[in-house]
């Protein structure tokens, strides 16, 4: 049976297993969304947004749609892929499944838990009622498929006026040591008026079969609000993802994604801000550094439909081997949107001929009193650079990673984490294969 | 220290140097003087081993050694430091973390140990306080943003920790003041002695003044028409370089 049917033919069987009250708006929503999935279907590259990602293989596999959680991980295994020497709010997934053991959360002032909780106590319905699904809204069919099969995820809301003094950690874990596994985490994320929190996010397939996790998150950003959130994308060979984060933003809030994608067989991020009032900042940040057969498709879009706002965005891509990037960066400026400020950089670094990136930069400018700009580069190793570091006794193999690294030092400057940006860097030395001997 | 025989380059399809000849003991300093296009910088690359030029020809000794077949960075192990004339910026890499990577790569090829941090950083303030350097330059990124005499005199910092046997300044005094030229004279002058050998690339014999000459050569067209002692750095200020071609 091919993968569409399959999770259709399940819906029902999902339901009823979950804990959702089948009166609730929540399962209304579920419903709509399976049709719109079964309407559209997964993408194929015939899609203009999929022309240079294509599902195929990954859709040929058979998965494990609702899988037996192995929650006995002890911390040992994951601590890796927490940032340490840091006190954090984790939370922590185990093939879809929270754990408690392993977890951190809060109920003082901010909730910092699970959707599941917040989707069966009826507490929460007036909140999930005027948020969840609300911006995410079914805009491709893979966050239709998601929206179906909610289940879990992490549940932020932040009240006004606080400043979360730990970053959180959100970390899905798989271990589908039997068989291959579709995961599907849900994250809602509302952050009040005058608040600040940061929060990093990562996947990672702790088994040798295949994980498809199709992630959607919604974070609503109030006003003067500051978001900063990070994705580190570091996944196995044998691991793939669709994130799609839809980030709606009101008057006077800053919010920034970074998404950091060194690794994991085939990933894609769409990332989709949308502007509900005036003086809003959106800042779109990544950098990618790919080998082997790896792709990465980073797909953004910005809609300025509000005076006075602006965003930023720069993304870098290194591609060796015979890896392959896409960039698609849209930024809509719609007429009633004076005053814009629209920035966008997208630069590459080939490194191999078997590489490629595909790179798209779309502007659309509606309004007449605006400044926007976007540059694209497709470039190779400075060969001059690399004498001048050689000359002073660096040899060639460290001397190329340092000026790796300075390409893409103008986005790693920007993480606000120190223990965040130390564990980067040395994520970077190690995909770059040299051990610096100081500290980046 | 360095011989060259009949030393003969190329770059894809153009000839740039058409036979040098050579010859430099230790203690000693060169001048190679030259109008632009000369080859001057051309056999400064050939000698710190740069890829792109093709020797077609000839053979350099570096302490009796043919060192055709080594890598740039096998070439500094060996002592030999290139001063670039337009020296690389590098956003993200502070010039304390450059040169520790550099001096600890190079006591790597050595088989010596890394050394100790302690020791590295009173290293890296003597020969920062020698360049008269502000201590804040140490951690800004390598060359981003620098002046033009910021650039160089980080050239020669950089020097002073690696201690050559062998530095060749390729312009070196281009884009100096006068007072930025005194302190990098002054630098090298403190890092010359008995051991080492050094090459002055100029075009003026203005840096010449306070880096003096033991021998001044003249290239042209890719090969050295004239040499001479420093005298004759003073005759080419007066006549330029017309009545040698």
């Amino acid at each position: 049976m091919e993968l569409k049917d399959k999770l259709i033919s399940s819906f029902i069987a999902f339901e009823n297993k979950g804990t959702v009250d089948l009166d609730s708006a929540v399962h209304a929503i579920r419903t709509k969304s399976i049709q719109n999935f079964e309407t559209e279907g997964f993408p194929s590259k015939k899609d203009e947004e999929w022309k240079y990602t294509n599902l195929k293989s990954l859709l040929r596999q058979d998965y494990s749609l609702f899988n037996k959680s192995d929650i006995n991980v002890d911390y040992n295994t994951i601590k890796p892929y927490l940032i340490s020497d840091i006190d954090s709010y984790n939370l922590i997934f185990i093939d879809g499944v929270f754990s408690s053991f392993l977890s951190e959360t809060t109920h003082d002032e901010s909730d910092i838990c699970v959707l599941s909780a917040a989707l069966s106590k009826p507490k929460y319905n007036i909140l999930i009622d005027n948020y969840f699904n609300t911006v995410a809204r079914d805009k491709n069919s893979l966050s239709a498929l998601n929206t179906a099969f909610t289940k879990e995820g992490a549940y932020i809301n932040i009240p006004k006026n606080t400043i979360v003094s730990k970053p959180i950690q959100i970390l899905n874990f798989s271990t589908g040591n039997e068989k291959d596994v579709l995961l599907q985490p849900r994250n809602l994320i509302m952050v009040g008026e005058n608040s600040h929190v940061q929060i990093i996010e990562r996947h990672q397939n702790l088994s040798k079969n295949h994980t498809f996790t199709n992630a959607v998150t919604e974070i609503f950003v109030n006003n003067r609000a500051i978001v900063d959130y990070y994705k580190i994308q570091n996944d196995t060979d044998n691991s793939s993802l669709i994130d799609s984060t839809f980030v709606q933003q009101k008057q006077h809030s800053v919010a920034t994604v970074n998404t950091f994608s060194f690794g994991g067989k085939l990933t894609r991020n769409n990332l989709e801000f949308q502007h509900e009032g005036e003086h809003i900042t959106s800042n779109l940040n990544g950098v990618s550094i790919l080998n082997k057969n790896q792709h990465v498709d980073n797909h953004t879009l910005v809609e300025h439909k509000f005076p006075n706002c602006e965003s930023h965005e720069l993304y870098k891509g290194i591609y060796a081997d015979a890896s392959t990037g896409v960039f698609n960066g849209k930024v809509i400026v719609r007429q009633a949107a004076q005053k814009t400020n629209a920035f966008q950089q997208n630069n590459n670094i080939l490194i191999d001929d078997g590489a490629t990136i595909n790179a798209k930069p779309q502007l659309e400018i509606f309004a007449d009193d605006v400044k926007c700009s976007h540059g694209c580069t497709i470039g190779q190793l400075d060969e001059s650079a690399l004498f001048y570091m050689q000359s002073r006794g660096i040899p060639k193999k460290e001397a190329k990673a340092l000026l790796l690294y300075a390409f893409g030092n103008d986005v790693i400057e920007k993480i606000k984490i120190p223990q965040l940006k130390t564990m980067l860097t040395s994520l970077i030395a190690n995909k770059l294969g040299v051990n610096l001997g100081f500290d980046l | 220290m360095l011989k060259i025989e009949n030393l003969k380059a190329r770059i894809e399809d153009k000839e740039i140097l058409n036979g040098i000849n050579l010859e430099i003991k230790p203690g000693e300093v060169h001048a190679i003087m030259g109008p632009n296009g000369s080859g001057k910088s051309t056999l400064s690359a050939v000698i710190a081993g740069k890829e792109e030029y093709e020797v077609t020809d000839g053979t350099i000794f570096l302490n009796d050694e043919n060192i055709e077949d080594l890598s740039p960075e096998e070439r500094a192990h060996k002592g030999v430091f290139l001063s670039f004339q337009y020296p690389v910026e590098i956003p993200g890499v502070t010039v304390t973390n450059f040169i520790k990577t550099a001096i600890n790569e190079g006591r790597k090829a050595r088989g010596e140990a890394d050394l100790p941090a302690k020791d590295m950083l009173k290293l890296i303030r003597e020969k920062a306080d020698l360049l008269e350097m502000d201590r804040k330059f140490l951690s800004r990124s390598l060359n981003q943003g620098f002046s033009g005499g910021e650039k160089k005199r980080n050239e020669i910092f950089q020097m002073a920790m690696l201690e050559p046997k062998l530095a060749i300044l390729d312009e070196t005094d281009s884009g100096l003041d006068i007072d930025a030229l005194k302190i990098v004279a002054n630098g090298v002058n403190k890092l010359r002695s008995k051991d080492n050998a050094v090459i002055v690339i100029t075009h003026y014999q203005r840096l010449l003044e306070y880096i003096v000459p033991d021998f001044v050569h003249v290239l042209y067209k890719g090969k050295i028409v004239k040499s001479g002692g420093k005298e004759l750095a003073m005759e080419l200020e007066a006549k330029g370089y017309d009545w040698l071609k």
